[in-house]
């Protein structure tokens, strides 16, 4: 049969002890730690979970540019994220013919962030005559007409090949560089990209990252 | 005893109802000197009440997905009721909370309200300045325009531009490789739920902390130092009907004012609603230049003055964000002997006239496009704004002062 007794009496001598203030310390700064960790850990999920998706993953994957058949002076397509990827394969003949734009462009050592650091060189590419690059017109979005042949009547005497946007007549050379005066303000971008085997690049990741 | 009056005991009797009324406005003494720039506190507090009103009946129509959410802006716009008043009331009511909040806080900084003791009651503010920074930007994605998303694409690269770790915050922030459906839907989260939340408790926050100190006044002196027999300071009046009486005068104007621009000039001249902004977002097309709305154009200026170094724009993201936490510390910046511009000397009027200058003029600049003469501009111009803070100590200290009243004055 239960009965009511005073809190004191059940208690017992516990009840009238003096505080330990020290013992009372370690359990506040326990108490605190291991709750402290709980939230520490109960965040991760919260913030992994503001990390791409599945799906954003997927679509973002990096892509394989097949070159192994890309002839001298022609260019592949190729898309990544929802944009053209261009492979040129430029011949030493046009190669050469790029320092002599240089009075005319907008930026043509590549000052511009538009190109990873390792392809911030004369060619804007990491071996010379392949030019991997988002055929975006840096004006208004347009893709811009390949236009490799020097000889060009409509565009100028000046004129050593390059891509010629069809909206506003933005002009580039065939390292993707802007002439001044045209409505485009920067360079076509270089993408991140690297050399899987000779003939195979990976476009969408940086070398380091990738290897 | 009414009826009312046993209500209102038993309810005092379980809730400070009536202690609270007295505490914070019958009794709540201000100083008896406010003058025009006073308004400008409770005129905040009326448009965040607003934007939280419009928001609501916003979010009833408004799809967050890329797919759908320019189409339900449209929506609202055109078929839904009264939908296009709600959100003109909101778009424009965006722009006059900052025209509010600068200058609630250029009274602050003219009557030296910073000062100690309320040293915190300022802190709170710039957070809540902040905070309303985050909310802004976040809702601009909203309508999903072109200057939605190419905005928001360029300030979150800015992230992108920290050292070894940028890259990776950006695709946090975002949670896609560009600003996408993803980014949308949680920037709606954060602008609808979280932000608001945040801004309501340090709303709160701001005002017990500035009822705990007392009001500053126009001529920056303590109305505390003289009380009469009851504790009651001799230059204080009860905030309520005093104030409460003239604010509403100050919400009359306001909404004279705020009504001009949303029935007769929602756009501002492309500043409130840009033009690009009435295109669909399009994540294959750059608008022709990228600029924030304008009251972070400012800092848009500075940011794009700095000049990047090691082949990296993080010195501008810094400097940019320098220009907006060195407000934090402007308390302890201000060694002057006297708080109000009245008994400031010359050279304090000085450095404060080239600081607004400054943010005027980097406020233009931050919206036109890039030139190496608007660029040069902006670098001049960074400067003062900067010596404003910096030299503070300095000038501050040997200022040539006025002596302080003992009392508050009047100029009729």
């Amino acid at each position: 049969m239960s009965h009511e007794i005073p809190i004191e009496e059940a208690l017992g001598a516990s009840f009238n002890a003096p505080t330990d203030p020290k013992r009372r310390k370690f359990l506040v700064a326990a108490t605190a730690a291991v709750g402290g960790a709980g939230v520490a850990v109960a965040a991760v999920p919260f913030i992994m979970n503001m990390l791409p998706s599945a799906k954003a993953l997927g679509a973002g994957a990096p892509v394989e540019v097949d070159i192994s058949k890309l002839e001298p002076g022609m260019f592949v397509a190729s898309e990544w994220r929802g944009q053209p990827i261009w492979v040129v394969n430029r011949t030493p003949t046009m190669l050469a013919m790029l320092q002599k734009n240089d009075g005319m462009l907008t930026d043509p050592n590549s000052e511009q962030n538009q190109q990873p650091a390792y392809c911030k060189n004369a060619n804007r590419s990491i071996k010379p005559e392949y030019m991997v690059l988002i055929g975006i017109c840096t004006h208004l979005g347009c893709s811009p007409t390949y236009r490799p042949n020097p000889v060009a009547p409509d565009i100028g005497g000046y004129w050593t090949g390059g891509w010629l946007c069809p909206c506003h007549g933005s002009r580039y050379d065939l390292a993707a560089r802007v002439y001044q005066g045209s409505p485009a303000p920067l360079n076509m971008v270089v993408p991140p990209h690297f050399y899987l085997t000779d003939t195979r690049i990976k476009v969408g990741v940086d070398p380091k990252k990738g290897a | 005893m009414s009826a009312g009056q046993k209500l209102l005991n038993w309810i005092d009797d379980r809730f400070p109802l009536t202690a609270s009324w007295k505490a914070h406005l019958s009794e709540y003494y201000a100083p008896k000197n406010f003058n025009f720039w006073y308004f400008f506190g409770s005129l905040a507090l009326l448009v965040l009440v607003l934007q939280i009103v419009t928001g609501i009946f916003l979010v009833m129509n408004y799809q967050p997905n890329a797919k759908l959410a320019f189409g339900s802006v449209q929506f609202i716009m055109r078929d839904v009721d009264w939908g296009w008043l709600i959100r003109y009331m909101h778009a424009i009511g965006a722009s006059a909370f900052f025209v509010v909040v600068y200058l609630h806080m250029f009274r602050g900084l003219i009557y030296g309200s910073y000062r100690k003791p309320r040293e915190l009651l300022w802190v709170l503010g710039v957070v809540i300045y902040v905070a309303l920074m985050a909310e802004s930007f976040m809702g601009y994605l909203l309508p999903w325009g072109q200057m939605s998303l190419w905005g928001a694409q360029v300030i979150i690269n800015l992230f992108n531009s920290i050292p070894v770790i940028g890259p990776d915050i950006g695709l946090w922030i975002r949670g896609d490789y560009v600003v996408s459906g993803a980014t949308l839907n949680r920037f709606f989260s954060f602008h609808v739920i979280a932000v608001p939340i945040v801004l309501l408790a340090l709303v709160v926050a701001h005002i017990i902390a500035l009822h705990e100190v007392g009001s500053n006044n126009p001529d920056g002196i303590e109305i505390k130092k003289h009380k009469d027999a009851n504790g009651i300071p001799l230059d204080g009046i009860p905030f309520h009907p005093y104030y409460t009486v003239k604010d509403i005068v100050g919400v009359a104007v306001f909404l004279i004012i705020f009504s001009a621009f949303v029935f007769f000039w929602p756009s501002g001249g492309g500043i409130l609603l840009e033009p690009d902004n009435f295109l669909p977002a399009n994540p294959l097309v750059t608008p022709p230049e990228i600029h924030p709305l304008w009251y972070f154009t400012p800092f848009y200026a500075i940011l794009r003055a700095i000049p990047p170094m090691f082949d990296s724009q993080f010195p501008g993201v810094v400097v940019m964000g320098a220009s907006i936490v060195v407000l934090f510390f402007l308390p302890w910046l201000d060694r002057g002997a006297v708080k109000s511009i009245r008994y400031r000397g010359g050279l304090y009027k000085l450095f404060l006239a080239a600081f607004i200058i400054s943010f005027l003029t980097l406020g233009y600049l931050g919206m036109q496009v890039v030139t190496p003469m608007n660029t040069l501009l902006s670098r001049i111009f960074t400067v003062p704004y900067f010596l404003f803070f910096v030299l503070m100590p300095w000038y501050t200290r040997v200022d040539k002062t006025k002596p302080e009243p003992e009392r508050v004055t009047f100029k009729h």
